[in-house]
């Protein structure tokens, strides 16, 4: 991500330190993570301490320091979702894109993360991928939904 | 302004308005253990030995003195029971990641507590937040900062303003309460021990 860009997200929020979570929410959305750099453009920009950013970045899950792939993968391993195999579902995605919860393929391609409840038990085991949820899964259909996305 | 009449360990004092009670009773000279206040900075209310037992009509409340404003006819207890029970079992929870601070188990051995207590998850940082505090509000270089949070929180230093300020500063060293920097260990140790320049905090 380059500084005109970041520059455009900081213009559009007209430079204001209050807006400062929602610039990073945008940039992570576009770049799928916070690169140090990045970081220390809103800083100077924004006038506020590089603390208080790194402060801010750590503290909300929203935010990653590390390169992310272009899809999230969520696994629900909640209650429900687990007694209803999502283990399966999870080896079955580990297996596909041979990375372990928390890691990032090499072609940031998919970072996979386990959450422990979606919220949506009655479809169980759930598997989200880039905000839109995989219900019932098995593992058929999960490498059947990972294959849709490139 | 309006004084404000309130009693500490039964003494009476009189207080402007905006104080806050540990404000008032180091007024008066009664002493409420601390670690995360500083006179420089704004109150933080991070450690929570500085708690009391207030009482106002009848009512009887646990705060934090550091943060709590003097009121009217408030009758303040700086020790008692469940005081003491409260800032034991506090010192027990720090000094479980500090377990070698000095300032703790000093105050540890006035209030009983065991250090052994609970399993020790030593990190040596009890999130006073006084470096932090100190290098943001009174030298304005934000050097130092808070990263993470809940039990994975830490102190951390922005290596590049680190480089250019840290050297000539290290003001935060001292205000450590468990000496959480070898660093700053060293430092203290040189300066009471031959320098000729006393830091005066």
């Amino acid at each position: 991500m380059d500084n005109a860009t970041i520059d455009q997200i900081i213009d559009k929020h007209h430079g204001e330190a209050s807006s400062l979570i929602q610039i990073l929410l945008e940039i992570q959305g576009q770049n799928h993570w916070l690169p140090k750099e990045a970081l220390e453009r809103i800083s100077e920009r924004l006038e506020v301490p590089f603390t208080r950013i790194q402060h801010i970045a750590t503290f909300y899950k929203a935010f990653s320091l590390v390169p992310k792939g272009r899809h999230e993968v969520h696994i629900c391993m909640g209650t429900a979702c687990h007694v209803r195999g999502a283990q399966r579902v999870l080896e079955t995605v580990e297996d596909l894109t041979g990375i372990k919860p928390g890691e990032t393929d090499l072609d940031l391609k998919y970072s996979l993360e386990i959450v422990n409840c979606l919220g949506c038990c009655a479809l169980g085991p759930v598997m989200e991928i880039d905000g839109t949820v995989h219900g019932n899964m098995t593992p058929a259909t999960t490498r059947d939904a990972l294959k849709k996305y490139e | 302004m309006d004084e404000i009449l309130l009693t500490i360990d039964g003494k009476e004092v009189a207080a402007n308005e905006g104080m806050t009670i540990l404000e008032a009773a180091q007024k008066i000279g009664i002493y409420i253990p601390t670690l995360c206040h500083h006179e420089l900075l704004e109150p933080y209310g991070a450690c929570r030995l500085c708690m009391v037992e207030i009482e106002n009509r009848g009512r009887i409340q646990y705060v934090a003195s550091c943060l709590y404003p003097v009121e009217n006819n408030l009758v303040v207890r700086t020790r008692s029971e469940k005081v003491d029970k409260i800032r034991k079992m506090i010192l027990e929870l720090l000094l479980a990641h500090a377990p070698d601070s000095r300032d703790l188990k000093e105050l540890a051995e006035e209030y009983g507590a065991d250090r052994n207590r609970f399993d020790r998850e030593a990190s040596f940082c009890v999130h006073c937040g006084l470096c932090v505090r100190y290098c943001a509000e009174v030298k304005q270089k934000f050097a130092v900062g808070f990263v993470d949070r809940g039990t994975r929180r830490e102190i951390s230093f922005v290596p590049k303003i680190a480089a250019e300020e840290c050297w000539k500063c290290k003001e935060c060293f001292p205000l450590c309460p468990t000496e959480a920097l070898q660093a700053a260990y060293v430092y203290v140790q040189d300066i009471t021990a031959k320098s000729p320049f006393k830091l005066v905090l």
